[in-house]
C-alpha cells in the first residue's frame, strides 16, 4: 500500500436537521491529484471544510490522519501551519492590495510588526515564477483577470510550504486556455512532490489529471476510482457514481424545426465604457430563427456578455451602433424596459449578482421583470403572484417547501430556475441566455437543456451563450463564434466538434 | 409547540420586537406604579413620539432601498421655521401654510433625490450635506431667535384631539374613538386573515387555525384595551389619526404595489432590478422626495408641539428615526424592513424614554440605555440570521 499523505476516516457531520456527511472516509497518497466529485449538496465542501479546520475538532465525528498522526485542527492556522492550503471557489483576495501584499496576507515578512518590502518582493517574484505569471509583484489584483488571480492564489498557498494543495471549484469562472494552464500547473507541483485534492464539476478535466476520484453522493462515499497511468476514466462510471441514475441522455433529444427569422442584429458594434477607444464587439451580425436554439461560445473576454447585454436595452458599453430587427422591422432599445417591452429578455450568467433579490422569496423574484402581469392599477394582486409562482414551482421543478421561501437559501441549481421562471413569466419572444448552467450540478444541467428545449419547441428564439462546449454542441442547432468581439464562424450542429470550435474561438482577428 | 416556535422563529425580529415592546411595557408599568399606562400618559407618549414615527416610515423606506437619509431633523427644523415664518410673521391662513410647508419638503427631497439617483453621489454624503446646510437654513430664517405665538387653530388641528366625543353612545367614554377603534381591530384582523389564507394556499407555513384566533384575539384586544384608555381621557390624538393613517397607506405601498416592490428590488440587488427593467434612478428619487415630504409633515407636528419654530428644533430626530428602522427589523444593506416594524422599534424606543423619564433617570444614562439597545437589538438579529442561514 502506497504511503498515504491523508487519511479522512469515518468523517460524519450533521447540522440541525441535516445529515451533511456520513462516514465518509477520502485517503489520498503522497503526490497525487486526487479529484472529489458529486452534485451540489454531495457534501464535498462540507467535507473540505472539515479538513481545513473551519468545522473545528469536535463539531464532526471521525478521525483525519495526516501524514500517518492523527490531527486535530480547531482553526485554519492548524491545518495551514501542517501544510494543508485550501483555495476556495470564491477567491480569497483583496483586490486594492498589490499581488505581492496578498501572496503574504497573514503571513507578512516582517520583524516586529514592520515589514520588510525587500524581502517580500524578492520572495513573491519567486514564486510568480514559479506559477509562470509574468506579472509585476506591485500590480493590483483588480486589475489582472480572473485566471491569472487564481494563479496568485496558487502562488499564496506555495508560500505557505504546501504539502497538500485543496481546489474547489478551480476552473469554474476559468476559460477553457487559462483552465489548461491551471492544470498544467496542478500537474507540474506534482512532479514537485504536492499532492492536490480537486474538487470539479468538469469530468473532462477530472479525466484529464487525476489519478484517484472519490465520488460522495448525499453526504457517503460512494467509490473511489484508482487509475493506472495512462489508463482513461470512464466518465459514464462517474457520472452514474454522481447522480444515482443512468443519465442515458445528458443532452435530451431534440427535434428542431426552426420557422421564420425573428431577431436580427446586424453590425453590431459596442466600444468598452471605459476606455472608449475599445472595440469590445466589432461589426458581429447574427440572426436566431423562430424555435431554433443558437450557440455563441467564446473565451472569456471574446465579447459575448457585452454583445448580449449592449443589445439588451444598452445595459452595456458606449458609442453603440448598429441594427436590431425583429421579425423584419427595425426596433431601437434604448432601456431594459423597453427590451423586455419588445419581447426581449436577457438571463444574466451571475444570477447572485445581477439576477435575484436573494434575500426576498421565490415568487417575489419570479415576478420581478413582470409585475405587470399579476398588477392592476400598480396593485400587485398578492395572490394572482403566488399562484403563478407555484405553477412555475412545479412545472421546473425548483425545489423549495414553498413559493415563500427565501431565494438566497436554495442550492444553484434551483436559483438558476427561479432565474429562467422569471424571464419566462415575461413572456418574450426572444431569450438571451447567458451561460444558465454554470456552478450547477449535472442533474439540474440536464433539466436546464429540457427547459431550453421546451422554450424553442413553444416557438421562441433562444440565442445560448455558453463556454462549455459540450453542452453547446449537444443543444443547439447552430454555433456561431466570437473572437476579440468579431464574428469568426457558423457552425451548424452537424459540422461541430470541439475541436473546431476551439480553432474559431481561438482565431486571430484581422 | 413546534408549529408556534416555527412561526416565531420566522418572525423572530418583528415579534421579537413586539414582544420586547410588550416587556417593556409591563416592566415600567410595575416600575411606576401603574403611571405609564394611564390614559394621560399613553396620549402623552404617542404626542411625544408622533413625528419621530412619521420619520421612521420614512427613513425605514430610504433605508430599504439601500440608501440613508441624514437631514431629516435638519430638514424638519427647516420646514417648521418657515412654517412659523409664514402664519405668524406673514399671515399666511394655516391650511395654506401646511400645504405650502409639504411643497417645500417634497421640493428640498427631490433637490438630494436628484443628486443621489442622477449623479450617484453616495446618499450618505448628500443628506450629510443637506443635514448641516439646512441646519444653516433654519437660523437664517429665524434670524438667530425664535418664532412663536402661533395660530391656535393650527395648533388644535395638529396636536389636539378627535372632535366626536358625544355621539350619544356612552357617557364615559370618547365616542368616535371608540368607533374608530373598532374600526382599526376589524382592519387588521381582516389583514391577518387574508394573509394567513394566502399562506395556506400557497405559503405552508401557516399557523393552525386554533393558534391564529388567538393570535388574532390578542391583536384585537391589545387594539382595543389601547383605544379603551385613549378613549376614558380626551380620545385620540390627531397624530394618532395621522400616524395610523400612514402605517396604512405606506404598509399597503411596499406590501401591495409595483412601486413598493421595486423600492425592495432596488435595495436588495439594484444591478439584478435594473436587468429586470425596474427604473433604479426614478425609484431612489420618489424615495427621497417622499422622506422630505414627510420630514416637512414632521416638521409642522413639532413646531405645532413646542408653539415655536427655534433653531435647534429636529435635533438628532434622524438618528432616532435611523434607530427606530433597524430596531424595527431593517437590514443596514437594503432590501429587507417593514414600515410596521419600524414604528414598532420607534415605540420601544418611546415607551422607554417616557418611562425612563416617568423613573426620572438621568438623561445621560437614559442615552447610554438607548444605544445599547440599537446594538443589542441589531446583535441579536445577526446572530439569528446565522443560525436560520445555515
Amino acid at each position: 500500500m502506497a504511503d498515504l499523505i491523508l487519511e479522512m476516516r469515518e468523517i460524519s457531520k450533521s447540522f440541525p436537521g441535516v445529515k451533511a456527511l456520513e462516514h465518509v472516509t477520502l485517503e489520498v497518497r503522497q503526490g497525487e491529484i486526487h479529484a472529489i466529485c458529486g452534485e451540489n449538496g454531495a457534501g464535498k465542501s462540507t467535507l473540505i471544510k472539515v479538513l481545513g479546520g473551519i468545522y473545528p475538532h469536535g463539531s464532526y465525528e471521525g478521525d483525519i490522519l495526516f501524514e500517518g498522526e492523527a490531527v486535530q485542527f480547531k482553526d485554519i492556522r492548524g491545518s495551514e501551519a501542517l501544510g494543508i492550503v485550501i483555495i476556495h471557489q470564491e477567491l480569497a483576495l483583496i483586490p486594492q492590495l498589490s499581488v505581492a501584499e496578498n501572496i503574504f496576507l497573514g503571513n507578512e515578512h516582517a520583524t516586529r510588526g514592520v515589514i520588510s518590502w525587500q524581502e517580500t518582493v524578492k520572495h513573491a517574484n519567486e514564486l510568480l515564477a514559479r506559477v509562470g505569471l509574468s506579472e509585476k509583484s506591485d500590480t493590483l489584483i483588480v486589475d489582472m483577470g480572473v485566471g491569472k488571480q487564481q494563479l496568485v492564489e496558487i502562488a499564496k498557498a506555495l508560500s505557505k510550504r504546501v504539502k497538500l494543495l485543496i481546489l474547489d471549484e478551480p476552473t469554474a469562472a476559468l476559460n477553457e486556455e487559462d483552465s489548461q494552464k491551471l492544470l498544467g500547473l496542478i500537474l507540474e507541483l506534482k512532479a514537485h512532490g504536492i499532492a492536490s485534492v480537486i474538487i470539479s464539476h468538469k469530468l473532462n478535466e477530472v479525466a484529464q489529471v487525476a489519478d484517484a476520484i472519490t465520488i460522495l453522493r448525499d453526504g457517503r462515499t460512494i467509490e473511489t476510482i484508482r487509475l493506472e497511468k495512462g489508463q482513461r476514466v470512464d466518465e459514464e462510471r462517474i457520472i452514474r457514481g454522481m447522480v444515482g441514475r443512468d443519465l442515458a441522455h445528458r443532452f435530451p433529444e431534440r427535434t428542431s424545426v426552426p420557422g421564420e427569422t425573428l431577431f436580427e442584429v446586424k453590425n453590431w458594434t459596442v466600444h468598452h465604457p471605459i476606455d472608449q477607444t475599445r472595440k469590445v464587439v466589432d461589426d458581429v451580425s447574427l440572426h436566431v430563427r423562430r424555435g431554433e436554439i443558437v450557440g455563441l461560445a467564446g473565451l472569456i473576454g471574446a465579447g459575448r456578455t457585452e454583445l448580449a447585454m449592449s443589445v439588451f436595452g444598452r445595459s452595456y458599453g458606449a458609442h453603440i451602433s448598429g441594427q436590431i430587427l425583429k421579425g423584419g422591422k427595425e426596433i431601437t432599445l434604448r432601456t431594459v424596459s423597453d427590451a423586455i417591452k419588445n419581447g426581449i429578455a436577457y438571463v444574466t450568467e451571475d444570477r447572485k449578482r445581477y439576477g435575484l433579490h436573494l434575500m426576498d422569496t421565490i415568487s417575489r423574484n419570479v415576478s420581478l421583470a413582470a409585475l405587470g402581469k399579476v398588477s392592476a392599477n400598480y396593485v400587485v394582486n398578492d395572490r394572482e403572484e403566488a399562484v403563478n409562482a407555484e405553477g412555475f414551482r412545479k412545472s421546473m421543478n425548483i425545489k423549495a417547501p414553498s413559493v415563500a421561501s427565501v431565494v438566497g437559501k436554495l442550492s444553484g441549481g434551483n436559483q438558476q430556475k427561479v432565474v429562467l421562471s422569471k424571464w419566462i413569466f415575461a413572456d418574450p419572444d426572444v431569450l438571451i441566455i447567458d451561460e444558465p448552467t454554470r456552478g450547477i450540478d449535472i442533474g439540474a444541467k440536464s433539466e436546464i437543456y429540457g427547459i431550453l428545449n421546451q422554450l424553442a419547441a413553444d416557438g421562441k428564439a433562444v440565442l445560448f451563450i455558453s463556454s462549455e462546449l459540450p453542452e453547446l454542441i449537444g443543444v443547439c442547432d447552430r454555433i456561431y463564434v466570437l473572437s476579440e468581439g468579431k464574428l469568426t464562424g457558423e457552425i451548424a450542429r452537424a459540422d461541430a466538434d470541439q475541436e473546431t470550435l476551439m480553432r474559431y474561438m481561438t482565431m486571430d482577428r484581422g | 409547540m413546534e408549529v408556534l416556535r416555527t412561526a416565531f422563529r420566522k418572525n423572530i425580529r418583528q415579534s421579537g420586537m413586539l414582544v420586547a415592546l410588550a416587556l417593556i411595557v409591563v416592566l415600567f408599568q410595575i416600575l411606576t406604579d401603574g403611571v405609564l399606562l394611564r390614559p394621560g400618559n399613553v396620549s402623552n407618549v404617542i404626542q411625544q413620539n408622533g413625528y419621530i414615527l412619521i420619520l421612521a416610515i420614512g427613513m425605514v423606506i430610504v433605508i430599504i432601498s439601500g440608501h440613508i437619509d441624514l437631514s431629516v431633523g435638519s430638514i424638519a427644523g427647516f420646514v417648521g421655521a418657515i412654517s412659523a415664518q409664514l402664519m405668524s410673521k406673514n399671515d399666511v391662513p394655516w391650511p395654506a401654510a401646511i400645504v405650502i410647508c409639504l411643497i417645500i419638503g417634497a421640493l428640498i427631497g427631490a433637490w438630494q433625490g436628484f443628486w443621489i439617483a442622477y449623479v450617484g453621489i453616495p446618499s450618505f454624503i448628500v443628506t450629510l450635506a443637506g443635514m448641516l446646510a439646512f441646519r444653516g437654513a433654519t437660523i437664517k430664517v429665524l434670524d438667530g431667535t425664535s418664532i412663536g405665538r402661533l395660530p391656535a387653530e393650527f395648533r388644535r388641528k395638529t396636536t389636539g384631539f378627535l372632535p366626536g366625543d358625544d355621539m350619544g353612545l356612552t357617557d364615559s367614554l370618547h365616542n368616535l374613538t371608540l368607533l374608530l377603534g373598532l374600526l382599526f381591530a376589524a382592519f387588521a384582523v381582516y389583514t391577518q386573515i387574508r394573509e394567513r389564507r394566502l399562506h395556506v394556499k400557497y405559503g405552508g407555513n401557516a399557523l393552525p387555525l386554533q393558534w391564529f384566533a388567538v393570535k388574532c384575539a390578542a391583536i384585537a384586544a391589545a387594539i382595543m384595551a389601547f383605544t379603551w384608555l385613549l378613549a376614558k381621557a380626551e380620545g385620540y390624538p390627531v397624530v394618532l389619526l395621522i400616524l395610523a393613517s400612514l402605517l396604512i397607506l405606506y404598509g399597503f405601498i411596499m406590501k401591495q404595489t409595483v412601486l413598493g416592490r421595486h423600492i425592495y428590488a432596488v435595495g436588495g440587488n439594484q444591478a439584478a432590478a435594473k436587468l429586470s427593467g425596474v427604473k433604479s434612478q426614478r425609484v431612489s428619487f420618489f424615495v427621497f422626495v417622499n422622506m422630505g415630504l414627510l420630514a416637512a409633515l414632521a416638521g409642522l407636528l413639532v413646531t405645532a408641539r413646542l408653539n415655536s419654530a427655534v433653531a435647534t428644533a429636529g435635533t438628532n430626530f434622524e438618528l432616532d428615526a435611523i434607530a427606530a428602522s433597524f430596531i424595527g427589523g431593517a437590514s443596514a444593506s437594503g432590501g429587507v424592513g417593514t414600515v410596521f416594524g419600524a414604528v414598532v422599534g420607534g415605540l420601544v424606543m418611546g415607551v422607554l424614554n417616557n418611562g425612563l423619564s416617568l423613573k426620572s433617570v438621568d438623561v445621560s444614562d437614559q442615552q447610554i440605555i438607548k444605544g445599547l439597545l440599537l446594538l443589542f437589538a441589531v446583535a441579536f438579529d445577526v446572530y439569528n440570521k446565522k443560525k436560520v442561514g445555515r
